[in-house]
């Protein structure tokens, strides 16, 4: 146990955000988590982006005992190594793991946001986590990093603020998102929303939660997360029972999978369905092409970080090809950019997985930083 | 600085410096790494394999991790991309070699292809001799598990070119130990085991 719990601190933004749809955040707090030791010329500072149902716990253990969603590959000795990096991750606007988000106390109104809060976009998440870069004393992160939503994050960031990142990983993204993507989003959406407990999304004052439509929502999502070869030799047409009930209970072994998943997301670990809204659409409006001609390497053509993108063989929610686009578009650039296609048979959810070679590729890539910083501040003694 | 094999060192002396070069199967990509060192080149390495592939990040080399077999060369880069594309020993395992030519030679200027040479007296010696296929320390596989799917020798190489209107500017054939003699340069398509060339489109 090299480490003690993590212990999450608050950043309170008193400057208002303007945000891309219009609206106006007055005020605004995000919480994070940091890991390792900022260096003397803080260039060892890598930030972490969450996906979608993420949080700002990414590393360690925390009071309750949790380990963090990627501590498998962040921590002391492991391949972003925080004996070298300050590693840091914040919970985005909009969230409801303690950033200002619907659950937050509308300062104008004194009443709880609910369905009152603005629409978040990628960019409004990347303009609120500069404000945390200035205040940590970050001129330029060594690297930016993060998986499916957080992965286009780091793109909105290296194309909002090139001058703030010398490093952009991209983990199992999308340039934009296709029709199916939010079509998926979209269903998920009117679960909750036709949950009759939603309340118009008033539910916390009406004392419930829309739990059915939630958990509804996160077992579309899940399954979007998972390959059909995964599910197939996870649970094949296994039953719960030893033979078919003809009825609409829980006969085989995935549809308690699922279930339980839903379940857990909606109730245990207490995720707000409106939160859960923002998000998808967040991740729907993410088109940073869009003002750039639709031109992706147009768009990416003032990023001056060197990239590392790395895609999936089974995911088919932002499949490799989504990420050959991005590659596509940083090679017309000239960009310094690497590429791995890690097979797996983890679907979307090989990102947060162990597998030897996307380890293999995250040490060698994290190293080459490492090198960069060392080189640069042996040149400075 | 890395020590570079003979091949590498006769490639590397065919490379101007300051130029934009491709490496397709680029492996641990030791050679982008030292034309980057000695050349000032820039470029990208491209390979299938992942643990080259990582290798070649640990080199601090731009590797697109990619099959060659499926156009992705000419889905990535627009045509004159490269002053040159490089393959070398990679010719004989992807799965149309004439159609991969045309692709280097679209997204590059000029390209460097190496590749060993079927026309070896060893590999006639034992066909003729042996009635059976050759295995040599250059091709060390039985017939059923090679990789090497596409052999060819110096003068198919060379008609190939020939019906495609692709020049050739260099050539250069080595032994196993990448030495070359004089008997190779005189009957090079039965003494040479390794076969280097740099070509181009003929200029119409």
């Amino acid at each position: 146990m090299s480490e003690s719990h993590t212990t999450p601190q608050f950043l309170k933004v008193t400057t208002p955000l303007q945000m891309v749809s219009g609206a106006t955040l007055p005020e605004y707090e995000l919480i994070y988590e940091t890991y390792g030791e900022l260096n003397a010329n803080a260039s060892n500072a890598i930030l972490v982006c969450h996906a979608l149902s993420g949080d700002h716990h990414v590393a360690g253990i925390d009071k309750d005992g949790k380990p963090g969603w990627w501590d498998g590959y962040i921590g002391p000795g492991k391949p972003i190594d925080t004996d070298h990096f300050f590693v840091v991750c914040s919970n985005n606007l909009g969230g409801c793991r303690g950033s200002t988000g619907p659950t937050s106390i509308n300062p104008e109104t004194g009443k709880i946001y609910g369905p009152d809060f603005p629409m978040v976009t990628c960019k409004d998440w990347v303009n609120s986590q500069n404000e945390l870069r200035k205040h940590l004393g970050i001129e330029q992160w060594a690297a930016l990093l993060g998986g499916s939503m957080g992965g286009m994050q780091v793109l909105q960031w290296a194309i909002d603020y090139p001058d703030k990142l010398r490093h952009a990983l991209v983990i199992a993204a999308a340039p934009k998102l296709s029709a199916q993507n939010i079509a998926f989003n979209e269903v998920a959406r009117q679960a909750i929303m036709s949950d009759p407990e939603f309340y118009d999304g008033r539910y916390i004052e009406n004392d419930t939660t829309p739990k059915q439509g939630l958990a509804l929502a996160r077992m579309l999502g899940h399954l979007t997360y998972l390959s059909d070869d995964m599910m197939g030799s996870k649970f094949g047409r296994e039953l719960r029972e030893d033979k078919l009930q003809y009825n609409y209970g829980v006969e085989f072994q995935v549809e308690s999978y699922l279930r339980y998943q839903g379940k857990k997301f909606a109730t245990k670990q207490n995720f707000d369905a409106n939160t859960y809204l923002l998000m998808t659409k967040a991740l729907d409006y993410f088109d940073p092409a869009l003002e750039f001609d639709h031109n992706l390497s147009k768009t990416l053509s003032k990023a001056t970080a060197q990239f590392l993108v790395v895609s999936f063989t089974s995911d088919w929610r932002f499949s490799p090809e989504r990420s050959h686009e991005i590659v596509k578009a940083l090679l017309d650039n000239d960009a310094d950019v690497s590429y791995a296609e890690i097979e797996s048979q983890h679907g979307h959810d090989a990102f947060l997985l162990p597998n030897d070679h996307y380890e293999g590729v995250f040490r060698a890539y994290v190293q080459r930083i490492k090198a960069e910083i060392d080189d640069t501040n042996g040149a400075q003694k | 600085m890395s020590s570079i094999s003979p091949e590498f060192k006769l490639i590397s002396d065919w490379i101007k410096p300051n130029t934009r070069v491709l490496d397709l199967g680029c492996g641990d990509a030791k050679l982008l790494k030292h034309l980057i060192d000695t050349h000032q080149v820039n470029g990208y390495g491209m390979e299938i394999d992942s643990n080259k592939n990582i290798e070649a990040m640990k080199q601090g080399i731009n590797v697109i991790q990619s099959n060659l077999n499926n156009h992705d060369i000419c889905h990535y880069f627009d045509e004159n991309s490269f002053d040159y594309v490089i393959m070398t020993q990679a010719l004989q395992v992807v799965s149309r070699p004439d159609e991969l030519l045309d692709d280097m030679l679209t997204v590059g200027k000029q390209s460097i292809i190496t590749f060993p040479n079927f026309g070896h007296w060893r590999m006639r010696a034992q066909l003729i001799f042996k009635g059976r296929m050759p295995e040599t320390d250059t091709l060390p596989y039985h017939w059923y598990d090679t990789p090497n799917i596409h052999m060819c020798t110096f003068n198919d190489f060379e008609d190939l070119c020939e019906e495609k209107g692709i020049e050739v500017v260099e050539r250069a054939v080595v032994n196993s130990d990448h030495k070359s003699s004089l008997g190779m340069k005189i009957a090079p398509n039965w003494l040479g085991e390794v076969a280097l060339y740099k070509v181009q489109k003929k200029r119409t």
